[in-house]
C-alpha cells in the first residue's frame, strides 16, 4: 500500500469526522469516489496493470473504497438521525393537556336489571312476554278472579280512563303485570314459562311509592307443577341475581285473588354497616308475592284447569335494583338527573352474561 | 286488627308466649305487623302513696306532695291535680320515664321554685283512658312500690294484618281458632245462653229488599241504663283502637271485634212505625254517625222507619237514632247484608267502616242467632233491662258448601306430603267437617273456601310452608335455548348503542301534563294518521299524497285523541305520552336548571296511541335530546360548540343501523312536525310513507313552551316501523337462523376515483344530486360522496358549488380512457337534469 493513499484516506476520514452537514460529506465523497476522485482514479489504473500487479493492487484499492464508502454512509445516517432528533425535539407537545373527551353514556338501572333477569330466567327456560300498559278491566281484574265487587279491586288504587273498549270494558292503567299471564296463556297455550317485566301504575305517591313503577311477573303452566317448584324457582333466581349462595327464603301464607294457595315470600338479610344486605337471616323483608295459579284464572285464559296447573310470582324490579345496587330513593329513578344516571347507570358494555355473572361489581 | 293478648286468651287456653304466638300467626298467614307491650310503655311508673299534701307557696293550683315510693326516703313531687291528697294511692312516674301520651321524658326539676322528683299521672297521660280530671286513684291496698305495669297486668297488643279473604279473623275468636288449629293451645268458643224473651217485640221488623238484606233479626230490650261500659270491655276496645262511647255502643263494637259480627243498636224512642230494610229512594239522604250527610240512590240498601232512613245498611248507622245516655229502650239489629251490595254502596259513597269491611268480605250467615244471643246477654248484664222476643225477618243464605277433596293434592299442588289423619285433624280444628270420602263441608265463617285448592291451602299453611322442599323445575337436556324475540333483541341493541354513543338512558313518567302533551299532539292528518303513526310496519311503497302527513299544531279535538286519565294523581300526570320527546325535554330542563351545560339523554319506551277497537296501541319508540353544549370550550377546539341538526342526523342513522334498519335505502324528507325548526329538521323514510325517524333542531316555540333557553337537537325513532328482517330468525319466527355470510369476493381490480364540481341552484338538495350521480351508471359507480358545498366568491348568486367524489369499480378489465369519458359524460348529463353544470 502506498504511503500517500494511506494518508489521503486518513485525511478523508478526518474530514468526514469533522463534517457538520450532508454537503460536507458529499464533498468528501466527490473528492474520493467521484468520477475524478482519487480512489476512482486509482481504480482506473488497475486496467492498465499486468495481471500480477493487478492482483496485488486490486484488494488494496477496493479496501480503500469500501472503508471510505462505509464511513460516508455511517456519517450520513448519523447526520440524518441527529437532524430527525432535532426536528422531533422541536415538535414536543404538552401531553398534560387534556385529550378530546368522548361522552360517556349509561344504561338505566331498571333496564340493566331487566336484562339481568331475562338472562337468569332464560337459563331456566323462561321467555320474556309483554302486554299493553293501558289495559281493560277484564284482563287486569276480572280474568284474575277479581270481579267488579271484589274488595281487592278497590284496594288497587287504579288509574282509570273515561274510555271503554269495543267489548265495553273499562280502560285503565294496569296495576300489575299479571294481565300478561292471561294474554300469554291465551296466545301461547300450555305448557308455558314466561317472565313479564314492565311498567305498572298505582295511584299512590309518597317517599317509597311512585305512581309508576316496574314489576316482573313469572308464570309456569305445566303438568304436575307444585309449590316445591315455586320455592326452587324463586330460590334459584334470587341466588343467581344476588350472586350469593346464602340467600334464604321464608314462605308465609297470604292472599291474592289470582293464586290459591297464595304465598308471600320473605328474603333473609343481614346487616352490614347498618345497611340491609340480602343473604343470611338476621331479619326478613317481604320481596315477592306468589302462589299456585287459581283454577279460575287458568279457565279464564282458556285452558283446562283439570289438565294444567302452575305457579305465578311477582316482584318489583325497582326494588330488586335498589336491594342489589344500593339506591335508596325510588323517586330518583324517574327524574332523569344525569348526575344520578352517571352514578347509578351502567356502561353499554356491561351486558349481563351467565359466564361473567349477571351483576356488575361496584 | 289489634288484639290484646288477654282478649285472645279469652278464646284460647294457652301458655304460649306472645313471641311464640306472633311467630305462629306469621306462619299461618295472619301477618303480625307489630307487638306492643304496655309493660315497656309503662316502664318507670310505679305505685306510690301520697303521705302529705300542702299548698305550693307560689302557685294557687299546685300542691307539694311527699310521696312514698316503697323504697328509700319519701320524694317531693309537685302536682296540679285537684284530687291529690294525703292517703291517695296512685301512679308515680320517676325521672327517666317516658309519658306515653306525649313522649315527654320525666326529669328532676323545679316547678315555680319547688323541687319535683316525678309526676303523679292521670289515665290519659298513660294512654289508659280519657280521664284527665285528676290523677289515678288506686285501691287503698294497692302494693306501694310495685311497677304499675305489673300491678295492672301486662297485656301485650298484637297488630295483625288480615287478608281480605279472612272475614272470620276480623274477630278475635276466629284468630284464636286458627291458632288452636296450629297447635297453640285449646280453642274456647264463646256462646251465650239463649234468652227467649218475656214479651212480644213491640216494633214491626221487615225486609223489603231480600237481595240486599236477605235476613234482618231484631229484638227490643227495654229499661236499660246506658252508662259507661265496664273497665274490662273498655280496655279491650282501647287496645283494639276503639274509643269507648257508651255501654250500648261499646257492646256492639265489642261483638263486632270479638266475633267479626257487626250489629246495630237503635234508640227505640227515636223510631216511629215499622223498621224496614229497603232500597233507598232517589235523593234520600241520611246523616251518618261520622256527622257527614250522604245522598243515597235506589241501588243502596237502608234501614228506615216511617220517618226516614236511619242506617246505611251494613256500613254506618245514622246520627238521629243512635243510642245516647238517655236511651231507655233499645232495638238490636243483627242482619245479613249481601257482600256485593255492600261493596258497591261503600264504593259509591266513598265510605269505609269496620262494619263495611266485614260485610263486604262476608260475615257468617249462620251466626245471626248466636250473635243476637251474645248481644242480648251483654246488654242485660251490663245495662240491665228486659228482652223481648226475637223477630226474624227473611232468612240468611245458609246453604252448606261441600268440597270434594283429594288428600293427595297436598303433595301434587302444595308440594308437601301430609298424612291423611293430620289433614283431617287440621280441617276439623278449623271447623270443617270431613266425611269418610273426603267430602269437606265448609263452615259458614269461611266464605273464601270453595274449591279443593282452598282446602290444600288450609292444610299446608297449618302444616307449615317452611316444610315444603324445593324441587327443581324439569330442565330440557343441553344448553338453555335462546328465548328473546326479534323485537326484544332490537330493543337491547338500540339501547346499548345509544349508551355507547354517549347518551344517558332516562326513564320518565308515562304520563304528561296537559300543556306539554298538547304541544306534541298533532291534528289528525287527512288519512287519519298523525306523525309516527305509520299504517303498518311494512308499506307497499305506493305513493300517497305527500301532504297527508302534514301536521299542524294541536287543536282541542286532537287532544281528545290522547289517552287522558279520569283520576290523575295530579294535573302534571294526566295524559299518556304520544311521543317520548316531551318527557325528555322536561328532564332536560331540570338538568339545565341544575347547571348542566350539555346533555345527551335518551329513553326507550312506548308511546300510546289508540287502536280502532278501543284498545291501546303502544309502540316502541326511542327519543333522544341533545341539549346545550356538544363540546365545552377547549384549548384545542376553541369556543363551546352547540349541537346541530347534523348531530341529530348522525344519531338517528347510527341508531337505526343498530336497530337493523336498511339505512342505505332511507330517504331524507320534510315534515318532522311543527315542534321542529322548519328549515333544520327532516324525516327518514323507507319509501315515501313509512317514517322511521324524525330529527333536527327543535322549534324556538317548542323550547319556549318547555322553558328551555339552550338550543336542542332531538331525534325520535319509530322502532315499530322498522321492517322485521326475515333473516333475523329466532324462536318467535320459527325460522332457522342463518349464520353463514355471503362469500367474500373483493373486486380484483382497483377502483378509480373521479371528482366533479357542479354549479347547482342553491335550493337543490345535495342528496338529490348524489342520487342522480349514482344513478348515471349503476354498473360502474359504487359510491358518490359530497366533499364540498361552497357558496360565495366565484359562485354566481343563487347557486352553490357541490363537489362530488365518485368511485368507479371496474369488473373484468380496467377502464379505457374512452369508457371513463363516457361515464363522465353520463354523470354530467344526469346532473344537468337537476339544473347542474360542470364547473370549468
Amino acid at each position: 500500500m502506498s504511503e500517500s493513499d494511506e494518508n489521503r484516506l486518513a485525511a478523508a476520514l478526518a474530514r468526514l469526522d469533522a463534517a457538520g452537514d450532508v454537503s460536507e460529506v458529499e464533498a468528501v465523497r466527490i473528492d474520493a469516489l467521484g468520477k475524478q476522485g482519487w480512489i476512482s482514479q486509482a481504480l482506473k489504473t488497475l486496467g492498465t496493470m499486468d495481471p500480477e500487479a493487478r492482483a496485488a493492487a486490486a484488494p488494496r484499492i477496493q479496501a480503500l473504497r469500501a472503508e471510505l464508502s462505509d464511513a460516508i454512509a455511517a456519517k450520513k445516517d448519523a447526520l440524518e438521525a441527529a437532524e430527525l432528533s432535532a426536528r422531533l425535539a422541536a415538535e414536543t407537545i404538552d401531553l398534560t393537556l387534556p385529550a378530546p373527551e368522548a361522552p360517556r353514556g349509561t344504561i338505566h338501572p331498571v333496564s340493566q336489571v331487566m336484562d339481568e333477569l331475562a338472562e337468569i330466567f332464560a337459563d331456566m327456560g323462561f321467555a320474556v312476554a309483554t302486554g299493553p300498559e293501558i289495559e281493560d278491566g277484564w284482563h287486569n281484574f276480572t280474568a284474575l278472579n277479581m270481579p267488579e265487587s271484589h274488595p281487592a279491586r278497590a284496594m288497587h288504587d287504579t288509574f282509570y280512563f273515561p274510555d271503554r273498549n269495543a267489548a265495553g270494558e273499562e280502560m285503565l292503567l294496569r296495576t300489575h303485570t299479571s294481565p300478561v299471564q292471561i294474554r300469554a296463556m291465551q296466545e301461547q297455550g300450555a305448557p308455558l314459562r314466561i317472565i313479564a317485566p314492565g311498567r305498572v301504575y298505582r295511584s299512590d305517591s309518597d317517599a317509597t311509592h311512585t305512581p309508576m313503577f316496574h314489576q316482573i311477573e313469572g308464570l309456569v303452566i305445566d303438568k304436575g307443577i307444585h309449590l316445591g317448584h315455586l320455592k326452587w324457582t324463586l330460590e334459584t333466581f334470587l341466588r343467581a341475581f344476588f350472586e350469593r349462595d346464602d340467600v334464604t327464603l321464608r314462605l308465609r301464607p297470604s292472599y291474592f285473588p289470582f293464586t290459591e294457595p297464595s304465598v308471600e315470600v320473605d328474603v333473609g338479610y343481614s346487616l352490614v354497616n347498618g345497611k340491609r344486605v340480602i343473604g343470611g337471616s338476621e331479619g326478613w323483608m317481604e320481596v315477592l308475592g306468589s302462589g299456585m295459579v287459581n283454577r279460575r284464572v287458568i279457565a279464564a285464559a282458556g285452558l283446562d284447569p283439570d289438565e294444567w296447573q302452575g305457579f305465578a310470582f311477582g316482584t318489583g324490579v325497582d326494588r330488586l335494583a335498589m336491594l342489589k345496587y344500593g339506591m335508596d330513593d325510588l323517586r330518583a329513578f324517574f327524574d332523569g338527573d344525569v348526575r344520578w344516571l352517571a352514578h347509578y347507570g351502567f356502561a353499554a358494555l356491561d351486558v349481563p352474561t351467565l359466564s361473567a355473572g349477571v351483576g356488575v361489581a361496584a | 286488627m289489634k288484639v290484646a293478648l288477654s282478649w285472645l286468651k279469652h278464646f284460647l287456653d294457652t301458655d304460649a308466649s306472645v313471641e311464640e304466638i306472633a311467630r305462629t300467626l306469621n306462619a299461618i298467614g295472619l301477618e303480625v305487623e307489630g307487638v306492643e307491650d304496655p309493660a315497656e310503655k309503662l316502664a318507670g311508673f310505679r305505685i306510690a302513696r301520697v303521705l302529705t299534701a300542702a299548698r305550693h307557696p307560689d302557685a294557687d293550683k299546685l300542691q307539694v306532695l311527699t310521696v312514698d315510693t316503697g323504697e328509700g326516703d319519701p320524694l317531693q313531687v309537685v302536682c296540679g291535680a285537684p284530687n291529690a291528697r294525703a292517703g291517695l294511692v296512685g301512679v308515680l312516674g320517676l325521672p327517666g320515664a317516658v309519658v306515653p301520651a306525649n313522649g315527654m321524658v320525666l326529669k328532676k326539676s323545679a316547678i315555680r321554685g319547688a323541687e319535683s322528683n316525678g309526676m303523679m299521672c292521670s289515665t290519659r297521660e298513660l294512654e289508659l283512658g280519657d280521664d284527665h280530671d285528676g290523677i289515678i286513684e288506686l285501691p287503698e291496698d294497692a302494693p306501694v312500690g310495685t311497677p304499675f305495669a305489673e300491678y295492672r297486668g301486662a297485656d301485650p297488643v298484637i297488630d295483625i294484618a288480615i287478608t281480605p279473604n279472612r272475614p272470620d279473623c276480623m274477630g278475635v275468636e276466629g284468630i284464636a281458632r286458627d291458632l288452636a288449629a296450629a297447635g297453640i293451645g285449646t280453642f274456647k268458643p264463646h256462646r251465650a245462653e239463649h234468652q227467649a224473651g218475656s214479651f212480644p217485640c213491640p216494633v214491626e221488623i221487615r225486609t223489603d229488599d231480600p237481595a240486599g238484606c236477605p235476613a234482618f233479626y231484631g229484638r227490643v230490650i227495654r229499661g236499660v241504663s246506658n252508662g259507661a261500659s265496664p273497665d274490662w270491655m273498655q280496655s279491650r276496645l282501647i287496645a283494639a283502637g276503639q274509643r269507648p262511647i257508651s255501654a250500648l255502643v261499646d257492646i256492639t263494637n265489642y261483638v263486632m271485634l270479638a266475633f267479626g259480627r257487626p250489629a246495630h243498636a237503635y234508640d227505640l224512642a227515636r223510631l216511629s212505625g215499622a223498621v224496614v230494610a229497603r232500597k233507598a229512594r232517589d235523593g234520600e239522604s241520611v246523616t251518618a254517625l261520622n256527622g257527614k250527610e250522604y245522598t243515597l240512590d235506589p241501588t243502596m240498601t237502608v234501614i228506615a222507619d216511617d220517618a226516614g232512613v236511619h242506617d246505611i245498611a251494613g256500613i254506618m248507622g245514622g246520627e238521629h237514632s243512635g243510642c245516647t245516655e238517655t236511651t231507655r229502650d233499645v232495638l238490636l239489629e243483627v242482619a245479613f247484608f249481601d257482600p256485593e251490595h255492600i261493596a258497591a254502596t261503600g264504593r259509591k259513597l266513598g265510605l269505609t267502616s269496620d262494619a263495611r269491611s266485614r260485610f263486604e268480605r262476608g260475615v257468617d250467615p249462620q251466626f245471626l242467632d248466636p250473635g243476637l244471643d251474645i248481644l242480648t246477654d251483654l246488654v242485660l248484664r251490663i245495662c240491665g233491662g228486659e228482652a223481648s222476643e226475637i223477630v226474624r225477618a227473611g232468612a240468611p243464605p245458609v246453604a252448606k258448601k261441600v268440597v270434594a277433596y283429594d288428600p293427595t293434592l297436598a303433595a301434587t299442588l302444595g308440594g308437601v306430603v301430609i298424612a291423611e289423619d293430620e289433614q283431617r285433624r287440621t280441617l276439623e280444628a278449623l271447623g270443617f267437617t270431613v266425611d269418610r270420602n273426603w267430602n269437606v263441608t265448609v263452615p259458614g265463617w269461611r266464605p273464601d273456601v270453595d274449591g279443593a285448592p282452598d282446602i290444600v291451602e288450609e292444610v299446608v299453611r297449618i302444616h307449615g310452608l317452611d316444610r315444603i322442599e324445593s324441587v327443581p323445575l324439569p330442565r330440557p337436556a343441553g344448553v338453555a335455548r335462546p328465548t328473546a324475540t326479534a323485537a326484544q333483541k332490537l330493543e337491547r341493541r338500540v339501547r346499548r348503542a345509544a349508551a355507547a354513543r354517549g347518551a344517558h338512558e332516562a326513564v320518565t313518567w308515562s304520563f304528561l301534563p296537559q300543556a306539554e302533551a298538547a304541544h306534541f299532539i298533532l291534528r289528525q292528518a287527512k288519512d287519519g294518521r298523525t306523525m309516527g303513526e305509520n299504517a303498518t310496519a311494512q308499506t307497499d311503497g305506493a305513493m300517497g299524497d305527500p301532504a297527508s302527513a302534514h301536521a299542524e299544531p294541536v287543536e282541542a279535538g286532537a287532544l281528545a285523541q290522547a289517552w287522558t286519565l279520569a283520576n290523575p294523581i295530579s294535573e302534571d300526570m294526566k295524559i299518556m305520552r304520544p311521543s317520548l320527546l316531551p318527557g325528555l325535554l322536561m328532564a332536560a330542563r331540570r338538568n339545565l336548571d341544575r347547571g348542566a351545560a350539555g346533555l345527551r339523554l335518551f329513553e326507550l319506551g312506548r308511546r300510546y296511541l289508540r287502536a280502532p277497537d278501543g284498545a291501546s296501541d303502544e309502540r316502541l319508540t326511542l327519543g333522544l335530546v341533545l341539549a346545550g353544549e356538544k363540546t365545552p370550550r377547549g384549548w384545542a377546539s376553541g369556543k363551546a360548540q352547540s349541537f346541530d341538526a347534523y348531530d341529530a342526523k348522525a344519531e338517528a342513522l347510527a341508531l337505526l343501523a343498530a336497530a337493523g334498519a336498511p339505512v342505505e335505502n332511507l330517504q331524507v324528507m320534510q315534515e318532522a312536525g311543527p315542534q321542529f325548526h322548519p328549515g333544520q329538521s327532516a324525516t327518514l323514510r323507507l319509501g315515501p310513507k313509512t317514517v322511521l325517524a324524525r330529527f333536527g333542531m327543535l322549534h324556538p316555540a317548542t323550547l319556549k313552551a318547555f322553558d328551555i333557553d339552550a338550543p336542542v337537537a332531538a331525534v325520535e325513532l319509530f322502532l315499530d316501523a322498522i321492517p322485521v328482517r326475515k333473516a333475523a330468525g329466532g324462536p318467535s319466527t320459527g325460522l332457522r337462523t342463518s349464520f353463514a355470510r355471503a362469500a367474500y369476493a373483493p373486486p380484483a381490480l382497483q377502483a378509480v376515483t373521479r371528482d366533479f364540481a357542479f354549479l347547482v341552484p342553491a335550493e337543490t338538495p345535495a342528496g338529490d344530486m348524489v342520487r342522480a350521480v349514482k344513478g348515471a351508471d349503476k354498473a360502474s359507480i359504487v359510491a358518490a360522496r359530497v366533499f364540498d358545498d361552497f357558496r360565495g366568491a366565484g359562485v354566481p348568486e343563487g347557486r352553490k358549488s357541490l363537489a362530488i367524489e365518485v368511485v368507479l369499480q371496474p369488473i373484468d378489465k380496467s377502464f379505457t380512457d374512452a369508457e371513463l369519458k363516457a361515464i363522465s359524460d353520463r354523470i354530467v348529463a344526469a346532473a344537468a337534469k337537476l339544473g347542474a353544470e360542470l364547473r370549468g
